[in-house]
């Protein structure tokens, strides 16, 4: 199973010389504050990049997706546009999109090089201000057109938000198929925008709860295949995979520390209950971090690796799950949930300020974000069956899956609980992981 | 059609899925009694098959919602289970444990595996040894009842023990 995760970009980020006003101070007109509560979509036009062939289209057509998709952008249907660019180096008339209330503007080429790479370029302009925001060149080989696109709607993200983007990103999730009391679960990978799918496994053992490495080649994840569900390590690259640890009973709920070099994940102990071990990816050597008869599961660490975060019903009260963080050595484990409801899956921002959770309540289950003391509590989805949220790299967006109508599918909503989107899927599909950035 | 793919996993079943297709999905009743399979009683499994052990002992007990505490109806079974199990020691037995849907993957996976543990320590209690007893939880991922209502919930919180070894 050869499958090439990243044959790169020829990552060549050169701003162009050439360029009027090169990142120019005067920007403050076009920007969005994402930490407002109610942010208004800004309105942007995003014109064909210009290119001899249908190649300038569809590098449009993906960098507005994923800028609507935000819900940070409201791109201007183009029939809407006055002037037509004229090429990639003149400075458009900005008359003719203030008028159309376009803020922000952005215009761009793309050809095939002698070499057989692909040359993008973009600009961004500050349409009231009459200015450049932005511009940059790069070089890709021809497999990468969906990146180079990904990528440029990233930069202009960051430019005018302030905040990194999250488009250049993969998410590796269970593909799932047949009947739901004989469910063929397969490990598939694809792009954040669903596009790309590759299948990772072949369906015959069940998997589950697969998750990036911080150094995006290697996945870790749980599967029945020797019979005996277990932890296992995927490198997508090769294919090539290895059990973790050499563990008695049942092991899953795995996930990376932030260095990428330790997985943690609950083993089951032969008296019922589950406690959280970390193992050591070089030495192999494990380390039990709590020791209670009490269901403890889902670990998740802090990005600085100091603290886990945790599902424990260690509490009593008719086994009711709650979340609890803990010192990464397994000291000091204290709850921090204590609204009405079941917590679990607790999931550590990437940012480190709030920990996203799926909460069991009045008959619903409900997708939430709590500071990491458990303070501020916010819903941002609820719904008859959803769990599993997974952070994008920026903090600022969650994906996971919701059950309905016969299966599940992949749902993204922003830290606003406003914009929350179905990611197009061929088949069923659950358990979604975020990968970083690429590179 | 949850009870077919739970009796499929059990060869000497098989020939009774027939008969079970015509009943479909309609499988609100637990299905491990001899009335419910058209039976009309114990004659027609072999004493000590694997099928008289599914037909007339009854290879599965259920649970509360998020509990794995061993009900006054699962005791019942699980003593009926043990007393068949000691008789015919020819059979290694794997305790499946098994989950609702209404709660998450992981934590249902853990408490699968706690009713599973659950159900294998009553049988030692009662007799069985331990040697003979493997388990497995598969949280909520193989329900045996598919609809989104109580009745289906409460057939899949449920520990199976199944068979396998010499003499199925």
């Amino acid at each position: 199973m050869k499958f090439i995760l990243k044959p790169l970009l020829m990552v060549a980020t050169i701003a162009l010389g050439s360029m009027v006003g090169a990142a120019a101070p005067a920007w403050a007109l076009v920007e969005i504050n994402v930490n407002k509560g109610n942010v208004e979509p800004l309105p942007i036009a995003i014109t064909d990049f210009q290119s001899n062939d249908a190649l300038g289209a569809q590098i449009t057509e993906i960098v507005t997706a994923d800028l609507k998709r935000s819900g940070l952008f409201a791109p201007i249907d183009k029939s809407a546009f006055i002037e037509k660019i004229s090429g990639p180096d003149a400075t458009p008339r900005f008359d003719d999109w203030k008028v159309i209330n376009a803020q922000a503007l952005v215009t761009g080429s793309v050809g095939k090089e002698a070499d057989g790479r692909i040359r993008a370029q973009y600009r961004l302009w500050d349409t009231f201000a009459g200015q450049q925001m932005a511009g940059e060149q790069f070089f890709a080989n021809d497999a990468n057109t969906r990146r180079v696109a990904h990528i440029i709607a990233d930069a202009i993200y960051e430019r005018i938000t302030g905040e990194k983007g999250y488009f250049d990103t993969r998410v590796v999730f269970v593909d799932e198929s047949g009947a739901k009391n004989a469910r063929k679960k397969r490990l598939a990978i694809m792009d954040q925008d669903g596009a790309n799918v590759r299948y990772l496994s072949d369906g015959r053992a069940i998997v589950l709860t697969p998750r990036f490495s911080p150094n995006r080649q290697e996945i870790t994840y749980m599967s029945y295949e020797s019979g005996q569900p277990k932890v296992y390590l995927l490198q997508i690259e090769t294919g090539q995979r290895e059990l973790v640890g050499n563990f008695p009973g049942m092991t899953f709920a795995p996930r990376f520390s932030p260095d990428g070099q330790k997985v943690i994940m609950s083993l089951l102990r032969d008296d019922g209950n589950s406690n959280i071990f970390a193992m050591d990816l070089r030495s192999r050597s494990t380390t039990r971090l709590t020791d209670s008869t009490a269901i403890d599961t889902s670990p998740s660490y802090s990005p600085d690796g100091s603290q886990i975060v945790f599902t424990s019903d260690r509490g009593g009260g008719s086994g009711r799950s709650q979340i609890y963080v803990m010192g990464a050595d397994g000291s000091n484990p204290h709850r921090i949930s204590f609204g009405d409801g079941v917590y679990s899956t607790p999931v550590w921002s990437p940012r480190g300020d709030l920990i996203a959770f799926t909460k069991q309540s009045g008959g619903e289950f409900q997708i939430g974000v709590m500071k990491t003391d458990g303070s501020g509590e916010r819903i941002l989805s609820s719904g008859f069956q959803q769990e599993g949220p997974t952070w994008a790299p920026n903090g600022r967006v969650l994906m996971f899956f919701r059950d309905s109508a016969g299966g599940p599918k992949l749902v993204s909503v922003d830290l606003t609980g406003r914009n929350e989107q179905q990611i197009p899927t061929a088949n069923y599909a659950s358990d979604p992981a975020w990968s970083p950035l690429l590179e | 059609m949850g009870r077919i793919a739970a009796l499929t996993r059990n060869p000497a079943m098989i020939a009774l899925v027939a008969a079970l297709a015509i009943t479909g999905c309609a499988s609100k009743k637990t299905p491990n009694s001899a009335a419910d399979l058209g039976l009309n009683g114990a004659g027609a499994a072999t004493p000590g098959s694997a099928q008289d052990f599914t037909v007339n002992i009854g290879d599965r007990i259920f649970f509360d919602t998020d509990s794995s505490s061993i009900r006054a109806d699962a005791q019942t079974t699980l003593s009926r289970q043990a007393q068949w199990l000691n008789q015919y020691r020819q059979y290694a037995i794997v305790i499946e444990g098994h989950a609702d849907e209404r709660g998450t993957r992981e934590y249902n996976l853990a408490l699968g595996a706690r009713r599973a543990a659950a159900t294998r320590d009553f049988l030692v209690s009662k007799g069985v040894a331990a040697n003979r007893l493997k388990t497995i939880s598969y949280g909520k991922e193989r329900p045996v009842a598919v609809c989104d209502d109580i009745s289906c919930w409460s057939q899949n919180r449920r520990a199976v023990t199944t068979l396998s070894g010499a003499g199925s």
